[in-house]
C-alpha cells in the first residue's frame, strides 16, 4: 500500500501526458493564407485566384502511408463534386519530387497537384501531421482542419463539402 | 556415483536450462516489443521463417509463422506459430549419453489497440515441450508526443513456468518433480527523433525471477581428494534480479543507407555483469535489394557462485557449473541479403521480400573447461570455445 | 528482495515523467517537421524491419547469454496521424 501511495503520483503525472493535446494555430474562421505554386501541368496557381469556390487543401507525400490511403478517396470527392463549385488540391511536400510522380503513376489522380517544395506553403499552413486536409469556404476562410488521416474521414469531409457547397 | 554415468543418463545440455527462459522471453520478443510507432498501427502483414541453429553439438530448427491484420479502425491482431526441433550432443553430454531430441511448440495471440496518439499492446503466449511449460502474459503502452519527436513507453509482462524432469527410466517425466519459476519484466523505453536522419532509443529493463531457477539435469564438479571429481547437482539462489540498460542509434547516409549502433550494459543480483556492443550497416541496391552486416561484442562477468571446479562437496550454498553464467567473450558476425518482389502489388499482396540472414557466432570461455579431453589434472583442462551458426530463411508478405 | 526492484520501478517512473514534463513546458518547439520525415520514414530507418526475425535472432541470444533484457527499439518513422 505504501508503494503504491508513493508510486501513484508518478503515475497520475505520467498518464496526465497521455491527455495533453498540442494547440491548432491554423484559426478557423480566419481568411487562409494565401501562396502561388506550380502545378503538375507546369502552370502556376494562386489560391486567392479560386475564390468563389470551395477549396480541399491537402498536404501529402509519398512515403506517407495514410496519404496513400487517402489518395483515391480524394479522387472520387473530385470527381463528385468539381462542377458544383468544388476544387482539390493536393499539395506534395517532398524536396524531391520524383517519387511523388512515381507514386501518381501508381494512383493516378485528375485534381491538380502542386509541388511545395520548398515547404513554404506547409510552414504557412503550420502542418503538424501528415497528412493534413484544410477546408476553405467561398470567401477562403479556413472552415475545418483534419490532422492524419483514418478510414472513415472521408465521410466527414463528404459532409463539410456538402454543407459548404450549399452555403 | 559413477560422475560420467549420472551425467549422461541425465542427459544435461546448456541449451536445457537456458530453454527455460524462451516463454517468457518469446513473448516478449513478438508481443511485448515495444510498439514501433505511437500512431499509427503495425502494417498487416504475414511472415514465414525457417530457423536454424547449429553450434556445441546442439542443433535447432524449425519454422515460425506469424500473421497480423487489421480489424476495424483501431484495432490490429496477430497470431505466431512457432517450432523448436532440438537434437543435442552438446558439451555436457560426455560419454555414450545418447544424443537427445526434443520439440517445443511456442504460440502467440495478441493485439495492438490504437487510441489517438497512444498505442497499447498485449499478448499471451504458451510453450510446450515433454519437461517444461510456460506461460506468459504482456502489456505495453506507447504515446507520441512532442510533434511525433519523441515516443514514451511503458511495459510489463509476467510468466509462469512448471519445470518437469524427465523420468531416468521408461518415457514420460518423473511424477514426483514438478517446480514452479514466476517471472517479471518491467520495460521502459524513450525515443526520440534527433534529426532529419537520426533516431536515438534508449530502453531500460528490469526482470525479476522467483521460484525453481536452474537446471534438473545439470550438475557441477568439485574435487574429491583423490586426485578427480565428483558431480554433485547445481544450487542456484531462488530468486533473481537484473537490470539492462541499451542506447540505440540509428543514423540515414545521404545517398540512402543507415547505419546503427548499440550499446547495452546488465547486471544482476547473481553478480553477472555483461556488456554488449553492436554496429550495423543497411544497404539498399536500386528498388529490388538490400544487403546488411553486422558486429556484435558480448562480454561477461561470472555469477558469484559459479566455479568451474569446486575444491569439495557442497563447497558454498549457492553452487553453478553452467557455462552460461561463467566469464567469457563472445564476438559475432551478420550478414543479410533481402530481394523485394511485387513492388507494384499482386493480386491482394502490396508487396513482399524474400529473405536470407546468417550469423556466425564464436564463444571463448575464460572460466569453463573442456571434460571430453583426458588426461589433464582437473582445473587444468583446455578452456572451452565453440562457434555457432544461425540462419534464418523467410518470406513476408504485405496485404 | 521484492522491496528493490520497486524502488528502481518508481526512480525510473520519476525521471521518465520528469523529461516528459520537461519537453512539454519548455517552449522548444518541434525540430523536424512532419513534412521532413522522407528519410526517417525510409524502412531501412526501423529499428526492426522484421520482428519474427529480429525476436528470433535475440531468443538465441539469451539463450546462449547470461544477459536479458532491454534489446526493444520502437519509434521514428513517419510520424503520421
Amino acid at each position: 500500500m505504501k508503494h503504491l501511495q508513493r508510486t501513484l503520483p508518478a503515475l497520475v503525472l505520467l498518464l496526465g501526458l497521455f491527455a495533453a493535446t498540442t494547440a491548432l494555430a491554423l484559426e478557423v474562421g480566419s481568411t487562409a493564407p494565401d501562396f502561388t505554386l506550380k502545378s503538375r501541368s507546369g502552370e502556376n496557381i494562386k489560391l486567392s485566384e479560386l475564390r468563389g469556390e470551395v477549396v480541399m487543401v491537402n498536404f501529402w507525400a509519398s512515403w506517407c502511408a495514410p496519404c496513400r490511403q487517402e489518395m483515391p478517396l480524394l479522387e472520387e470527392l473530385h470527381d463528385r463534386y468539381a462542377d458544383l463549385g468544388f476544387t482539390l488540391l493536393g499539395v506534395n511536400v517532398e524536396e524531391d519530387s520524383n517519387a511523388a510522380l512515381d507514386l501518381l503513376k501508381e494512383i493516378p489522380v485528375t485534381f491538380p497537384i502542386l509541388f511545395d517544395s520548398r515547404n513554404d506553403v506547409s510552414r504557412l499552413y503550420n502542418v503538424v501531421a501528415m497528412p493534413t486536409t484544410v477546408i476553405l469556404d467561398r470567401d477562403g476562410a479556413v472552415r475545418y482542419v483534419h490532422k492524419g488521416y483514418l478510414p472513415g474521414y472521408e465521410d466527414e469531409y463528404r459532409k463539410q463539402i456538402k454543407e459548404l457547397i450549399r452555403e | 556415483m559413477a560422475p560420467r554415468e549420472e551425467v549422461a543418463v541425465a542427459a544435461a545440455a546448456t541449451d536445457k536450462r537456458a530453454r527455460f527462459h524462451w516463454g517468457l522471453l518469446a513473448a516478449g520478443a513478438l508481443g511485448f516489443c515495444l510498439p514501433l510507432t505511437a500512431a499509427v498501427l503495425p502494417e498487416d502483414r504475414a511472415d514465414a521463417l525457417y530457423h536454424a541453429y547449429s553450434g556445441g553439438g546442439l542443433e535447432v530448427n524449425g519454422p515460425s509463422y506469424l500473421a497480423r491484420k487489421q480489424l476495424g479502425k483501431y484495432t490490429s491482431l496477430f497470431g505466431n506459430y512457432y517450432v523448436d526441433a532440438i537434437s543435442s550432443a552438446s558439451i555436457d553430454v560426455v560419454t555414450t549419453a545418447s544424443q537427445y531430441t526434443e520439440r517445443r511448440e511456442e504460440k502467440t495471440l495478441g493485439g495492438d489497440f490504437l487510441y489517438e496518439k497512444t498505442l497499447f499492446n498485449l499478448s499471451f503466449t504458451n510453450s510446450e515441450e515433454s519437461d517444461f511449460s510456460a506461460r506468459s502474459a504482456a502489456f505495453g503502452i506507447s504515446h507520441s508526443m512532442f510533434g511525433d519527436l519523441t515516443t514514451v513507453s511503458l511495459g510489463y509482462g509476467q510468466g509462469w513456468d512448471t519445470i518437469r524432469r524427465r523420468a531416468t527410466t521408461g518415457s514420460g517425466t518423473d511424477p514426483d518433480f514438478e517446480k514452479k519459476a514466476d517471472r517479471q519484466r518491467y520495460r521502459l523505453g524513450l525515443s526520440q527523433v534527433l534529426s532529419k536522419n537520426a533516431l536515438i532509443n534508449l530502453n531500460y529493463e528490469l526482470v525479476t525471477d522467483e521460484g525453481y531457477l536452474n537446471n534438473p539435469y545439470r550438475s557441477v564438479r568439485f574435487l574429491n581428494g583423490s586426485g578427480g571429481y565428483d558431480y554433485q547437482s547445481e544450487v542456484y539462489p531462488n530468486t533473481r534480479t537484473s537490470h539492462a540498460l541499451g542506447l540505440k542509434v540509428l543514423y540515414y547516409l545521404p545517398y540512402r543507407a543507415a547505419v546503427h549502433g548499440e550499446v547495452r550494459g546488465f547486471m544482476d543480483t547473481w553478480g553477472i555483469n555483461a556488456l554488449i556492443g553492436e554496429v550495423g550497416y543497411v544497404h539498399p541496391l536500386g528498388k529490388d535489394w538490400t544487403f546488411e552486416a553486422s558486429y556484435r561484442y558480448y562480454t561477461q562477468s561470472r555469477a558469484d557462485f559459479y566455479s568451474d571446479l569446486f575444491p569439495r562437496q557442497d563447497a558454498q550454498n549457492y553452487l553453478a557449473r553452467d557455462k552460461e553464467l561463467s566469464t567469457y567473450v563472445s564476438h559475432g558476425l551478420g550478414l543479410g541479403a533481402s530481394y523485394h518482389f511485387a513492388q507494384r502489388g499482386w493480386g491482394f499482396i502490396d508487396k513482399g521480400s524474400l529473405n536470407l540472414k546468417y550469423n556466425y557466432m564464436q564463444f571463448n570461455y575464460q572460466d569453463f573447461r573442456d571434460l571430453r579431453v583426458e588426461g589433464y589434472t582437473p582445473g587444468t583442462e583446455p578452456l572451452y570455445s565453440f562457434s555457432a551458426h544461425v540462419l534464418r530463411l523467410f518470406i513476408s508478405i504485405w496485404y | 528482495m521484492s522491496r528493490a526492484p520497486l524502488s528502481s520501478l518508481r526512480r525510473a517512473l520519476l525521471l521518465a515523467t520528469a523529461a516528459a514534463l520537461l519537453a512539454g513546458c519548455s517552449g522548444i518547439e518541434p525540430w523536424v517537421k512532419p513534412y521532413e520525415r522522407a528519410n526517417l520514414a525510409d524502412p531501412i530507418m526501423s529499428f526492426s524491419r522484421d520482428p519474427v526475425a529480429d525476436s528470433y535472432v535475440n531468443h538465441v541470444y539469451e539463450a546462449r547469454e547470461g544477459a536479458r533484457g532491454a534489446e526493444g527499439g520502437g519509434g521514428g518513422g513517419c510520424g503520421c496521424n
